[in-house]
């Protein structure tokens, strides 16, 4: 992580007296107790209390934050509802925390330009609540729907069980009003498609807090589609699950979901919620198809042949609403579950080319066993994006280093594949070091300039995405001997 | 003075005015050629939309045409990989062998320009970002660009994304990429993401419909859970100076009929799933007392075809531009200045393609700000021999033009990427 600043710590106490003058005193929080709800994310593993936590209420605050944080070369750190999964929004010691949980409201639902005008506070299921009495649905749909905001939202590209058919958060952003660093108050796209110039909402979306702080977006909504019905279908091999996966998708059914779930958490799933699903079974997918009552028909009937040429041990079709709910309750289980199982799990989130499925699958079983880790494995299957979930104990102190080395060679492993280091948690700190496995050093020094052109002393959530190492070896920081640096195994790119 | 030397000199006998670099190693030499030398370059695919954007008066053309084929296609995992001038026809004919699709489907700007088809190249579809009339429910071409390998102006060779949907490593310079016409960077290729091709289609026609309740038709469609893929308004007229308004001419067709304006949504999938929402359009859209009339698969494909290779604009010599705004506003903005010009509605009317023989400067800009007002944009696409010159080719605004400065700026410092082909400064 960057240095820190300790003089800019010594001088808190003139810092919140400025941040009082911009915004109301009740929403600078600076006591060590008010402070330490915000020393982690999703990612709880890490913790750090911020300097200062600031709620602003409007977009005219954010931007005076800024502006001033700019002027007195004060770290801010983004956080919208705190539910990431790779360290995005950890504060750092010298930061000022800018939470958006004030940004609540709904502004604008526009059902003639079929879309959805909201403050980034707002969580992702609040947005289909407020459209869905009109028959109408926003369609990224990440597991922690019920508690992410949609801003976190934009910042992560956020997926979801849906997003094969209906793609990720990039896809369905009409605009944003976002703010950046110096200050400056800019609408981007609106609620026309595509926009003309480069595309900076394109940028922004998935750049993890490190380029703008989000203050309004506006979505895509969908019409419910008329008919929706799954098929749970279980195999005695990983191998046969994988190549069914494969064969759907290349007989040209595009479902709106495809999941699959290995052994371990079949078991756990099942325990936890009783889904009913195929014990015996090695793996196990949930298919769902939507559209209209004939086509689901047909196409459902369709997969049912593709699962038995493939050696399904088993096949069940929802029957009724209740019954799906019922197929997906299990999988939409699946992280408490393995809470259950054991005190900690560390949770990755590679994607892969969809053919690679087993060979992951048996790869992740051969590193379990390397590392003595128990491991249950969900994927979004249709998307080659896996969620290993690594089971460890972290009052155990080497526990924790043991499974990042697990998680990362599972993440290498996924690129040597021709797949990536995430498909939708995120770089934050978490991935961070295992960047140069998939890009070299002049791919991350055009990223870093992209992020100096629109932050230029790098002040808006530093030390995340790219290492900081290599940044130091070249603003000339590291000694660097006839060619050679000392500690050669640190990875520099 | 090396032969290079010379043949990169203007005042030398041997200038060599057009560079063909055949791999990406070559592109890249020559970048940092010129990126020492501060030499602006022109970067051309195939040229078939050279005429979009402002005209550039470079010292050198760097022609990619020599980047050409298919790296890897790999049906099953929905993607196929290409180098930068891999003709679209071609990338399409390989795909159709799997029953695939580039489901942005790539406009034919060849009609448009030339009277005849020139698809272009799978760089020029990217660098341009003009997405066919499917874009309302597939996404435009930036939705469709899973990755690229490209050269940067400094000369260095830069890549972003991968093979598959879902990834969110690092920033998604394909979005950057997609739409930025050649300024940011030489691209050398491009993995698209590829879609199954519907089974079968077919064309809802209600005849005869005013602009507003054509306008509403196609919302509704749209709005409706029968998921449609296409949704265009053809107006009837008649007496527009200078233009070329006959339906009739363009779309030839056995089920068609010519009785006014054609309001056309297409459905497509498997057979039964057309008939049942097709079925379930005449009862919400309540068509039953209305002119319709259905085009079969053969038609319907035909139909499209010419929607999509703006062939309603066949060799025109007029000014024509698109205006993109929401949806909801078109029939106003067609009341309050359109009606005098030939245009039709695409993307359920989020889209109006126009057509006019007389336009100077000013008429563009009044247009452009009357757009503006209404939260959309304006982009000129072709402008006739008297009017030779726009100085706002698209629309940008001071905030955003600085921000799009300072972006150029991280890609080609020295500004030698197709300088000034969008906005005068980048």
């Amino acid at each position: 992580m960057p240095k820190i600043d300790r003089k800019l710590i010594s001088k808190k106490d003139s810092i919140v007296a400025d941040l009082k003058k911009i915004i109301k005193a009740e929403n600078v929080l600076d006591h060590e107790d008010q402070t330490r709800p915000f020393e982690t994310d999703g990612l709880s593993a890490y913790k750090q209390k911020p300097l200062i936590v600031v709620f602003p209420e409007n977009t005219k605050e954010v931007s005076e934050i800024l502006s001033y944080c700019n002027k007195a070369r004060i770290k801010v750190v983004p956080r919208g509802a705190g539910t990431g999964l790779s360290g995005g929004a950890l504060p750092l010691a010298d930061s000022v925390l800018l939470c958006l949980g004030k940004f609540n409201k709904i502004i604008d639902i526009d059902y003639k330009n079929r879309c959805v005008v909201s403050q980034p506070g707002v969580t992702n299921l609040s947005i289909t609540k407020a459209v869905q009495d009109k028959g109408f649905y926003y369609a990224p749909d990440p597991s922690s729907q019920i508690a992410c905001s949609i801003g976190g939202n934009v910042a992560e590209n956020s997926g979801g069980v849906h997003s094969l058919k209906y793609g990720t958060t990039t896809n369905n952003l009409l605009g944003a009003e976002v703010v950046f660093m110096d200050g400056q108050i800019s609408r981007l796209g609106g609620k026309t498609f595509d926009s003309e110039g480069y595309d900076i909402l394109g940028l922004i979306t998935g750049s993890e807090g490190l380029l703008c702080v989000i203050t309004e977006v506006t979505v895509k909504i969908l019409k419910n589609p008329q008919s929706v019905k799954a098929a749970l279908i279980g195999f005695s091999t990983i191998d046969d699950a994988g190549r069914c996966v494969s064969d759907i998708i290349a007989s040209g059914i595009i479902p709106a979901g495809m999941e699959m779930m290995d052994k371990s958490l079949i078991h756990a799933t099942d325990n936890f919620v009783k889904a009913g699903y195929p014990r015996d079974a090695e793996a196990m997918i949930i298919v769902e198809i939507d559209g209209t009552k004939n086509e689901v028909d047909e196409i459902i009937e369709s997969i049912g042949n593709i699962a038995k040429k493939n050696k399904s041990s088993s096949i069940k079709f929802s029957k009724n609403e209740k019954q799906r709910l019922k197929f997906w309750a299990g999988r939409k289980a699946a992280f408490p579950a393995c809470g259950d199982m054991a005190p900690d799990y560390y949770c990755m989130d590679g994607t892969i080319p969809r053919s690679k499925l087993a060979e992951v699958l048996k790869e992740i079983k051969r590193l379990s066993k390397k590392y003595d880790l128990p491991v249950a494995n969900a994927f979004h299957a249709g998307d080659g994006n896996l969620h290993p979930l690594i089971m460890y104990d972290s009052n155990n102190k080497l526990a924790l280093e043991k499974t990042e080395k697990f998680g990362a060679e599972i993440l290498k492993y996924c690129v040597k594949v021709g797949g990536v280091l995430t498909g939708e948690h995120g770089v934050g700190i978490e991935k961070r070091e295992l960047m140069c496995e998939m890009f070299n050093n002049t791919d991350i020094q055009q990223q870093i300039k992209i992020k100096k052109a629109l932050d230029s002393s790098s002040l808006l959530n530093p030390g995340k995405v790219y290492p900081i190492l290599r940044k130091c070896a070249e603003e000339g920081r590291v000694h660097v001997h006839k060619g050679k640096t000392r500690f050669p195994d640190i990875p520099r790119f | 003075m090396s032969t290079k030397e010379k043949q990169d000199s203007l005042t030398f006998q041997d200038f060599k005015p057009i560079e063909y670099p055949k791999n990406e190693k070559e592109v890249s030499n020559c970048i940092k050629r010129f990126y020492k030398t501060n030499t602006p370059i022109e970067i051309l695919g195939t040229g078939s939309k050279i005429k979009i954007g402002k005209l550039l008066q470079c010292g050198k053309v760097l022609n990619l045409s020599g980047l050409n084929g298919v790296i890897d296609y790999v049906p099953e995992e929905l993607f196929i990989k290409v180098k930068a001038c891999t003709p679209i026809k071609k990338i399409e004919e390989e795909l159709k062998k799997n029953n695939q699709q580039l489901a942005f489907e790539p406009i034919d700007f060849g009609y448009l320009f030339c009277g005849k088809s020139d698809f272009g190249s799978a760089a020029g579809q990217v660098a341009c970002n003009i997405s066919g009339p499917r874009r309302f429910k597939v996404g435009s071409i930036r939705d469709h660009v899973l990755g690229f390998r490209g050269v940067n102006g400094r000369g260095e060779v830069i890549k972003s994304g991968g093979n598959v949907v879902k990834n969110v490593t690092g920033y998604d310079l394909s979005k950057l990429i997609c739409g930025s016409y050649g300024t940011l960077v030489a691209i050398t290729e491009i993995t698209f993401k590829v879609l199954p091709l519907p089974k079968e289609s077919k064309t809802l026609i209600i005849h005869n419909q005013k602009i507003d309740k054509g306008a509403f038709l196609l919302s509704q469609s749209i709005s409706s859970s029968n998921d449609i893929s296409g949704a265009v308004f053809f107006p009837a007229q008649t007496n527009i100076p200078g233009c070329d308004t006959d339906i009739q001419k363009i779309f030839q067709l056995n089920d068609l009929k010519h009785e006014g304006s054609i309001t056309a949504i297409r459905v497509e999938g498997s057979k039964n799933s057309i008939n049942e929402r097709i079925k379930n359009l005449f009862n919400e859209l309540k068509l039953t007392n209305l002119n319709v009339s259905i085009l079969d698969i053969h038609q319907s494909e035909i139909f499209w075809n010419k929607v999509k290779n703006l062939e309603f604009f066949y060799n025109s010599k007029n000014n024509v531009f698109r205006i993109v705004i929401p949806p909801s506003e078109c029939a106003k903005l067609v009341y309050e200045f359109l009606n005098k010009s030939k245009f039709y509605l695409d993307w359920g009317g989020a889209l109006i393609w126009v057509e006019v023989s007389e336009l100077s400067e000013q008429m563009f800009e009044s247009i452009r700000k009357k757009v503006l007002r209404k939260g959309g944009y304006v982009t000129m696409i072709k402008h006739s021999k008297y009017l030779p010159y726009v100085e706002d080719v698209f629309t940008i605004n001071k905030d955003l033009f600085n921000i799009s400065q300072s972006i150029k700026k991280s890609f080609d410092p020295k500004r030698i990427l197709n300088p000034g082909k969008m906005y005068t400064g980048i």
